[in-house]
């Protein structure tokens, strides 16, 4: 297999580098480039550990090859933390602070980018459209509860609020005089 | 201020959510430098004789060092269960004969990780098939063997007592039934990783994914025959557990061999694909339960028999029966309980802990008892648990198993949950909904649990030390991969010596650091290490006021400690000289080392109400709300404890409606991906409630019980209870977990079939 050159925009930062055609995007952001904090957690695209901003969109970065991000620009975890490398100024990462929206932190890195290319497509989000979001997302510790919260926090929602708001939604749905049968 | 019971932000998560934390699979240690990488050649085949491995192939692959069978490893096959008849041993390399599929055959050794799974597809393997057992009754047939020289499919019998015919004979009403608990994937997020490191002193480095370093070092020094002090174990950040990183792997111990045998150090970690057929699951057992008791709702005597799969190798699923049985009557006063367990190999992955372990096996057994005795008296299934249940003054009750419960208040609990949830309303709601015929049912279940935790090591060691600059370190022997021990063990020293959290570095998981140390597992690591930290701060307190009393010529009785200025000061004499922890240590090391021993496990309890929407039309269930009450005691930081109860109710409600592991009669795994098995994501799941309570344990001083595990054994029987309670006006009393469409599905057009 011949090598293929790739100049990729890697949290501001251009990159380049002679890859193997079948070198997965995760794989080259994490051995390549040393940017550690993208995970892989499965190989079937299940479970979002691996997601990024391509071109500012959401992507999982292990059904991504390098190749194909040639001339584009990547957002890692990493690139959220400023210019220092450690600042929770962004909105994302401090409300998934502040939330507890982590516990083993496998899943964050690519949950953080997931919600950030949630809220950039709407920001409008209640928490039904926070769950769907992240549908392809998974998380082993936290059941979710809590990045459902730091999501609705990070775009500028009362997290309380929308939580009584979709409970009271599933009791409207329980209510008596309102029911989605056939009443057959 | 007391820091005690406060939401403090965890202090692990500035680099998590930055850098993003670091796995074994992430490590860029000197030491692992010029590493080999290791890809493992599986068996595709449940049950096989192997009659010839061929590596010639591979060995002329592109980078590659080395390919290995069994032949040519050394060592002892080990024996993965201290308890299991001395035949059941795993070979290293399977070389005669392959138990499941993904039963390692050969190691292949490639400078680049790209290489390793192109040179393992050249190794060829010839298998002649054999039957495979996957069932359990087959298995207990002893008609093909597993392991022929142990005569046996069976690796272990708890309680070999015939049962008594006339168990049930003074009882009004008997209610028995076979029910499933599924075998379920621990699918941590992080799959197994281990890498080895050899130094010229003969010493080896060993950083693995693992709950318990020292546990883990100890382990893997006894396989490779060497003293454990040659063995330094480090974790890593640990991409969670769950209870299947408890323990070594024996890969662990292949990749700390091939660093030796090779000279050079070795990296593995696995895929997701290997990791769900090669990584230990849980659960799995099939239980017959029966239940009598009197027309009045009065339980006396309860029946609980189990088939356990321990799968190819036994490992500690063999030993969770004993969990099981031991909380076999969950929180009810029942005259007489008995209980038995058979454990068997068959050819599926081994089975160890996963989340509860034993416990919410007995859990959703009596649970369902419970319902089903209900139903069959017609008595509502939150009043019978209340008839029931061990009454508030009784404690600490000693169970018919000889088991000893410290503290408990089942009945408020129940209540709590009833109350939160408004459970008349929702039972008024479900009768409208039947009486219209709607196509859309609901469905309530109440589940009402005792847990046993802390169960395993009762001890647990800290030390502290402070330094001159003010801060302080703590090193302990849990071991955290989520729980936020960092958080939570520097505000227990916090709140003694007054020294701010951000200022305490709690450490763990490095066995020179730590040569002693019981893991995370169990829901132990509060009521024992956390519990340590605070006994090792009162002990620092202690050498402090000690030395400031020769420096503030002070007696001792006469010293208290200043929290605000984290100081040693003279009671009752302000602006009198005081020196602080800081300048103590400034004269001299300032450290304690201590070992709190509770000596006996604690009994969190609970209970928790489901409501679950199910379409009779499709089968589809929904959860719509739970509402959990959990008692683990005083809460130090509601934050964690709420997280630990989040994602125990999701795992728990994961269990109830869609994870098993499916083997087909061959032993072919259906479910060895995250594509085929079914991990829920955030759409499946609604927000949880979370009703508090806390009793405390007269166990420790701080009255903590364990929190890791409740959530999940709270959680399934109330969703599969919710699920039949569902449809119990068309006759239905039980549908095993987990409830998918298919089989809720099948049981409404069974119970149709019936009636018509
Ligand atoms: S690693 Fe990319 S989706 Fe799982
Ligand atoms: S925090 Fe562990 S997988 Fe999400």
């Amino acid at each position: 297999m011949t090598n293929v050159k790739v100049d990729i925009t890697v949290n501001g930062r251009t990159t380049t580098d002679d890859v193997e055609p079948r070198l997965l995007l995760a794989h080259y952001l994490r051995e390549n480039l040393g940017l550690k904090a993208t995970n892989i957690g499965c190989d079937t695209t299940s479970c979002g550990a691996c997601t990024v901003l391509l071109d500012g969109e959401s992507v999982k970065s292990c059904t991504v090859l390098a190749v194909q991000a040639d001339q584009l620009a990547v957002t890692t975890m990493e690139g959220l933390a400023g210019e220092s490398g450690d600042s929770l100024d962004n909105p994302v990462t401090a409300a998934f602070r502040a939330e507890h929206g982590l516990q083993c932190g496998f899943c964050t890195p690519g949950m953080v980018m997931a919600v950030t290319g949630l809220i950039a497509e709407n920001p409008d989000l209640d928490e039904r459209a926070v769950r769907e979001g992240l549908e392809g997302n998974l998380c082993r510790c936290t059941g979710y509860h809590n990045i459902v919260r730091a999501a609705l926090v990070a775009a500028g929602k009362d997290p309380d609020a929308e939580q009584e708001i979709e409970a009271e939604s599933d009791a409207a749905r329980t209510a008596p005089g309102f029911s989605a049968g056939s009443g057959s | 201020m007391s820091i005690m019971g406060t939401r403090v932000v965890r202090v692990e998560d500035p680099v998590f959510l930055t850098r993003g934390a670091t796995y074994t699979d992430d490590l860029t240690d000197e030491r692992l430098t010029g590493a080999l990488h290791l890809t493992l050649v599986r068996s595709p085949i449940a049950h096989a004789t192997i009659t010839s491995i061929d590596v010639e192939a591979a060995r002329e692959a592109p980078g590659v060092v080395a390919v290995l069978t069994g032949a040519d490893i050394d060592l002892e096959a080990p024996l993965l269960f201290a308890g299991a008849p001395k035949q059941m041993v795993r070979p290293w390399l399977a070389t005669e004969r392959v138990r499941f599929v993904g039963e390692p055959v050969a190691a292949v050794l490639t400078e680049e990780r790209y290489q390793g799974p192109d040179a393992a597809e050249l190794v060829d393997v010839d298998y002649e098939p054999l039957p495979a057992v996957v069932d359990v009754r087959e298995a207990l047939k002893d008609e093909n063997l597993l392991f022929p020289d142990a005569g046996t499919n069976t690796c272990s019998v708890y309680n070999k007592e015939d049962p008594d015919p006339d168990f049930f004979a003074d009882c009004e009403v008997v209610v028995t039934r076979e029910i499933i608990n599924q075998r379920v994937a621990a699918a941590s997020l992080e799959t197994r990783a281990a890498s080895a490191a050899w130094g010229d002193d003969g010493r080896c480095t060993l950083f693995v994914s693992n709950q318990n370093a020292q546990g883990a070092r100890d382990e893997v020094a006894g396989w490779l025959g060497v003293d454990a002090s040659q063995i330094h174990v480090i974790l890593p950040d640990v991409g969670g557990g769950f209870g299947a990183k408890i323990g070594a792997d024996p890969e662990f111990a292949l990749v700390a061999w091939l660093a030796r045998h090779t000279g050079r150090p070795v990296r593995w970690s696995e895929s997701r694909s290997e990791n769900m057929t090669g990584m230990v699951q849980g659960r799995d057992q099939r239980q017959t339960i029966t239940i009598g008791g009197s027309r009045d709702g009065r339980v006396k005597a309860y029946r609980l028999d189990v088939i356990a799969d321990a799968g190819a190798y036994p490992r500690l699923g063999v030993f969770l029966p004993v969990f099981t049985r031991m909380m076999a009557p969950g929180t009810y006063d029942i005259e007489k309980v008995d209980s038995r367990a058979t454990v068997v190999v068959t050819n599926t992955t081994s089975t160890a802990a996963y989340r509860g372990a034993g416990r919410p096996e007995a859990t959703s057994a009596i649970e369902r008892a419970m319902d089903l005795f209900a139903a069959e008296i017609g008595m509502d299934p939150a009043e019978i648990r209340k008839i029931n249940v061990v009454a508030p003054e009784k404690f600490p009750f000693t169970t018919k198993g000889g088991v000893e419960y410290d503290s408990g208040e089942y009945a408020k609990a129940i209540d709590l949950a009833l109350e939160a949830s408004d459970y008349a309303t929702l039972r008024e709601v479900q009768k409208a909904r039947r009486e219209r015929g709607d196509a859309k049912q609901i469905g309530i279940g109440v589940s009402s649990y005792v847990e046993i935790t802390g169960g395993g090591a009762f001890a647990e060691n800290a030390s502290l030390e402070v330094h001159a600059d003010g801060t302080a370190l703590v090193w302990t022997g849990t071991s955290p991969h989520g729980q936020g021990h960092a958080t939570a063990w520097a505000m227990l020293a916090s709140e003694q010596l007054g020294i701010p959290v951000d200022k305490i570095t709690v450490r763990h998981g490095d066995t020179d650091h730590v040569p002693r140390g019981g893991g995370t597992m169990g829901s132990r690591s509060l009521q024992t290490g956390g519990v340590a930290v605070h006994q090792a701060s009162l002990e620092l307190i202690d050498l402090a006021k000690a030395r400031a009393a020769e420096i503030l010529e002070a007696s001792v009785e006469d010293l208290e400690v200043d929290t605000a200025n984290a100081a040693i000061v003279v009671r009752g004499a302000p602006g009198s000289p005081t020196v602080s922890f800081a300048q103590l240590a400034e004269r001299e090391e300032l450290k304690v080392q201590t070992v709190f021993d509770g000596k006996k496990a604690t009994f969190p309890f609970g209970s928790h109400v489901a409501v679950v929407e199910v379409d009779t039309e499709t089968g589809k269930v929904t959860v719509e709300r739970i509402w959990a009450v959990d008692d683990a005691g005083p809460v130090l930081n509601p934050l964690l404890c709420e997280g630990q109860r989040h994602g125990g109710i999701a795992q728990g409600i994961a269990q109830a409606l869609l994870e098993e592991v499916v083997f087909d009669p061959d032993g072919q795994p259906l479910t060895a991906t995250f594509a085929d098995y079914g991990f829920p994501s955030a759409a499946e799941l609604p927000s949880f409630d979370l009703v508090t309570m806390e009793t405390p344990t007269p166990i420790n001083p701080l009255g903590f019980k364990g929190i890791g595990e409740a959530g999940t054994i709270g959680s399934a029987p109330a969703v599969q209870s919710a699920v039949v309670d569902a449809l119990s006006h068309l006759g239905i009393r039980h549908i095993d977990m987990p409830t998918t469409p298919l089989r809720v599905w099948e049981a409404i057009q069974d119970a149709v079939k019936e009636d018509g």
